[in-house]
């Protein structure tokens, strides 16, 4: 009954990927052939065998579909195969999935920006229809027909108006022989033919999940493996002066102790330097770190403090800075407008705080590295391991095990690299394992922010103004040396591609230099600003005595292709997504927030005696709105009791992760905006676990939280992350209808009792 | 110092550290990685495993306590996964990472076999120790219901 531990061996591995029998493979780019693709780490002689594939029929039959993206709990496994086993016309009984290794042979595998589904649906259903289409010319060849005659479906090509039918096994040694198609030669399946997209689907991992079988970034052992655990400098950039490892090596278990480089700025996706303790076992480990007598040099960062920083970042939104949008003349309005509503808003920086904390092994002998880890970016980590390894790339293999949560987290591969100067440096494998106190005091943190808003009125009070300015300090801080503060990319994220039915518009970004290694946190840019703009028009609507969902449409505007020119930017980012494929929808956005003020009753909320708030926001190409129902309980405490979620997303693969995902949101906004807070101390991080960076908990739950999907063949937006954002606004804007007081700082437990 | 411990009914005899936490001895030692690591200090429920039936946070219980005794991990939960909670875990599709739901599958394990029919205030209150970072609560209750046969009444 017991379960053994889990030893890989690249073998196996290959194995595991059943590409060692033979077959049909095809790459995400079906016209390049598989000789010119570029060799992937464990490449063998015959050009199908090459892992460059996601399509892979073997002559028994068994179709092997290869997820090049990392599963975090979206439940991309259970979603992306079926994309293509639906335009191949598989038996998913029949389907096998494996998960790739970090190659640029997949494309882009780094899963963040909501951008699985929504970047490569076409792509992969071209896979899968390319594959069709060479199985189906087989079938066509066998029985001398034209292949129009013939249809793929439930794992066999049948020939119309027959009884004859050939499996997909037995047509692989024939459909070997034929060319790859050209892309013009492949037509897609007919939306309405894609049997299970958009359907009802099982988990693919649900039954591991379950039973511990499940394997994480911790649950991968190799013979004569090492665990370390690092003494890291307490601010970012600083270095160990000196230090004094005989009590730790006196510890039982105990076997190196070890010196990390220290990071040069910028800091990148470097370890964070310091002094690693190698033991037998995780405790060992644990307690020679404590056991270590080591010397700090904290370096120029120790004068961070949160407090100031929070001032310095108010003091940048009361001046006039960069424009980044502009239409119409803000400055004249609001200067002969009737009336001028203003509000701050300040927002902490945030933990990513996985529930499973930063954990990499890495074997590094024979002139090869190979890397087990939860990443979201197997590419990254496989240049950082490389570069530490001192290895070309193509002697480097990153496999990817599952994720215990990501949220950005796990897309900088920091922690890879220092399992791989680890294993270098002791000679033996070593797991990296970071305890939950490393993990919340050396994150690359979400940024904190301030902005300030302002909107002029007429004399019958409809808005003629809206400025918005906003300061934070960049991601791009991490990544280069130069960077002062946002430029106008930054703001892509809820601020230039706001609908907005006002005349006048400006949005302005402050200089914010970043003292932490700033990240991407699900959602990034669009917490702050959706907490901004979603608390303001709440705000607006109390000013002009106007229902907040009516005042909500009346702002944004009647449904309309948002044009660049009307939102006043010059390019808008727009997720990496061309603006044709995915404008700024106006109707989409008064879509959700219709549909959600129906389902929660919002009309008829004062006589059930409830306090709801309302907020909507587009992000990552696709349309969410919220309503949550605030009240107090027994001790004073405002608690959300339910929530209504509407998300447009275009056409959808999954709907059961895409509700379960929005759940999720729910609870990750409750958590950032009732509780979530880092703050810095003389350069330091002042949280260290969950006692102190506090998480909801199944008390704090909701009672219910209802999603709807709206029915869309549009093309696919972002799921992971949409939902977040309008989840802090619209508890605050319930929170003031519950209580009168506004709350304009995150987290909210500083203002109000939550 | 030598200790023999019935894991998952098994008889096992260790010769580590007592003051080794039993998750570290269950994962490192006796290679049960079905139990996780999440604070090390029992703020988050992730290590929870039964210790003669009772819910204990493998992180901070040295393995020196369950000396003599019985301990039961999710490897041990039931012998093929066809534990009603976790069959009703994979209905309702719980999950989303999975990484805490060993230790929620665990507890409310125990609950139920105290409580066969608890109310959403007990499932809260068995459950408030185990964090879920992904957010699956709403689905757990349900999931903790569907297992005990008491209806839903969302």
């Amino acid at each position: 009954m017991s379960q053994q531990p889990v030893v890989f061996t690249r073998r196996s591995f290959l194995e595991g990927l059943n590409l060692s029998v033979g077959g049909l493979a095809l790459g995400l780019v079906p016209t390049v052939s598989a000789e010119a693709a570029a060799p992937g780490v464990g490449a063998k002689s015959a050009p199908e065998l090459r892992p460059n594939v996601f399509v892979h029929v073997a002559a028994d039959g068994l179709v092997t579909i290869v997820c090049h993206r990392s599963e975090m709990g979206q439940g991309i496994r259970s979603s992306m195969p079926v994309v293509i086993a639906d335009e191949l016309g598989a038996d998913m009984a029949r389907v096998k999935v494996v998960q790739a290794v970090g190659d640029a042979v997949y494309g882009d595998q780094n899963t963040d920006g909501s951008s699985s589904i929504r970047g490569v649906f076409q792509a992969l259903r071209r896979t899968g229809a390319t594959a069709r289409t060479m199985l189906v010319a087989a079938a066509a060849k066998r029985w001398k027909v034209k292949p129009e005659q013939c249809e793929a479906r439930d794992h066999a090509v049948y020939l119309r108006g027959s009884e004859r039918s050939l499996g997909f096994g037995e047509l692989v040694a024939d459909a070997v022989k034929l060319p790859v198609p050209k892309p013009e030669a492949v037509q897609l399946r007919p939306l309405s033919e894609l049997r299970r997209v958009g359907t009802e689907l099982p988990l693919l991992d649900g039954p591991a999940y379950v039973t511990g079988k499940a394997v994480y970034g911790a649950d991968v052992k190799l013979p004569g493996m090492l665990i370390a655990v690092v003494a890291r400098p307490p601010v970012v950039g600083g270095k160990v002066t000196r230090f004094d490892a005989t009590r730790a090596l006196a510890i039982p278990g105990v076997k190196q102790v070890l010196e990390l480089p220290t990071p040069q700025r910028p800091y990148l996706f470097q370890g964070w330097g310091g002094v690693a303790v190698l033991a037998e076992n995780t405790w060992a480990a644990m307690r020679g770190r404590e056991a270590l007598d080591i010397t700090w040099e904290n370096g120029p960062n120790v004068s961070y403090d949160s407090e100031k920083y929070r001032e310095a970042l108010l003091e940048s939104v009361r001046a006039p800075g960069k424009p980044a949008r502009s239409v119409g003349d803000v400055d004249k309005a609001l200067a002969s407008a009737a009336r001028v509503v203003e509000a701050e808003y300040y927002a902490p920086h945030l933990s990513h705080a996985p529930m499973e904390p930063p954990v990499a092994l890495a074997r590094v002998e024979g002139g090869v590295c190979e890397v087990w880890a939860p990443t979201q970016h197997p590419q990254a980590a496989r240049s950082e391991a490389a570069k530490m390894a001192g290895l070309p790339e193509d002697k480097v293999t990153v496999n990817v095990t599952l994720l215990g949560g990501g949220f950005g987290r796990k897309s900088k591969a920091d922690f890879v690299a220092e399992a791989v100067f680890l294993a270098k440096a002791a000679g033996v494998p070593v797991r990296v394992q970071w305890t939950r106190e490393d993990d919340i005091r050396h994150d690359y943190y979400h940024s904190a922010s301030a902005q300030r808003l302002s909107a002029g009125l007429d004399a019958k009070g409809k808005p003629t103004a809206w400025l918005h300015r906003t300061a934070f300090p960049a991601i791009r801080s991490t990544f280069s040396e130069d960077v002062t503060g946002p430029v106008a990319r930054d703001l892509n994220q809820g601020v230039l591609d706001l609908a907005l039915d006002i005349p006048n518009v400006r949005a302005e970004m402050g200089e914010a230099l970043a003292k932490v290694r700033i990240g991407w946190l699900r959602s990034v840019n669009n917490i702050f600003h959706g907490f901004a703009v979603g608390s303001f028009m709440d705000e607006l609507a109390h000013a002009r005595g106007v229902d907040p969902r009516d005042n909500l449409l009346e702002v944004i505007g009647p449904a309309r292709h948002v044009s660049v020119a009307e939102l006043g930017v010059t390019a808008l980012p727009n997720y990496g997504a061309p603006v044709e494929n995915h404008p700024v929808d106006a109707g989409r956005l008064r879509g959700v927030i219709e549909r959600v003020t129906e389902l929660s009753g919002w009309s008829e909320r004062a006589k059930n005696g409830r306090t709801l708030g309302l907020a909507a926001h587009r992000s990552f190409l696709s349309y969410v709105g919220v309503v949550v129902s605030v009240k107090k309980d027994a001790v004073g405490k405002a608690r959300v009791d339910e929530a209504w979620v509407v998300v447009d997303a275009g056409l959808v693969v999954n709907p059961d992760r895409v509700r379960s995902q929005m759940e999720g949101s729910v609870i990750f906004g409750m958590s950032l905006a009732m509780y979530g807070s880092i703050t810095m101390k003389d350069g330091a991080t002042e949280q260290s676990n969950f006692r102190d960076y506090r998480l909801v908990r199944i008390v704090d739950a909701p009672r219910a939280i209802h999603v709807d999907i709206v029915r869309s063949e549009a093309a696919p937006g972002g799921v992971g992350e949409p939902g977040v954002p309008p989840v802090a606004p619209a508890i605050v804007n319930a929170i003031f209808a519950l209580t009168g007081t506004r709350v304009r700082e995150l987290p909210i437990i500083r203002t109000v009792p939550v | 110092m030598s200790i023999r411990v019935r894991v998952n009914g098994v008889e096992q005899e260790l010769d580590v550290d007592p003051e080794m936490p039993l998750l570290w001895a269950l994962r490192d030692v006796l290679g049960l990685t079905g139990t996780k690591y999440g604070c090390g200090q029992a703020l988050c429920g992730a290590c929870s495993v039964h210790l003669d039936g009772q819910v204990v946070r493998a992180c901070v219980t040295p393995i020196r306590r369950a000396d003599g005794r019985e301990v039961t991990t999710i490897e041990g939960l039931s012998p093929d996964g066809g534990h009603p909670l976790q069959r009703a875990w994979v209905e309702l599709g719980v999950p989303q990472c999975g990484f805490c739901q060993s230790g929620q599958l665990m507890c409310a394990a125990a609950l139920l076999a105290k409580k066969p029919q608890p109310t959403d205030a007990d499932i809260d209150q068995s459950l408030a120790g185990n964090l879920c970072r992904c957010g699956t609560y709403t689905r757990i209750r349900a999931a903790v219901k569907k297992a005990a046969g008491v209806p839903d009444s969302k």
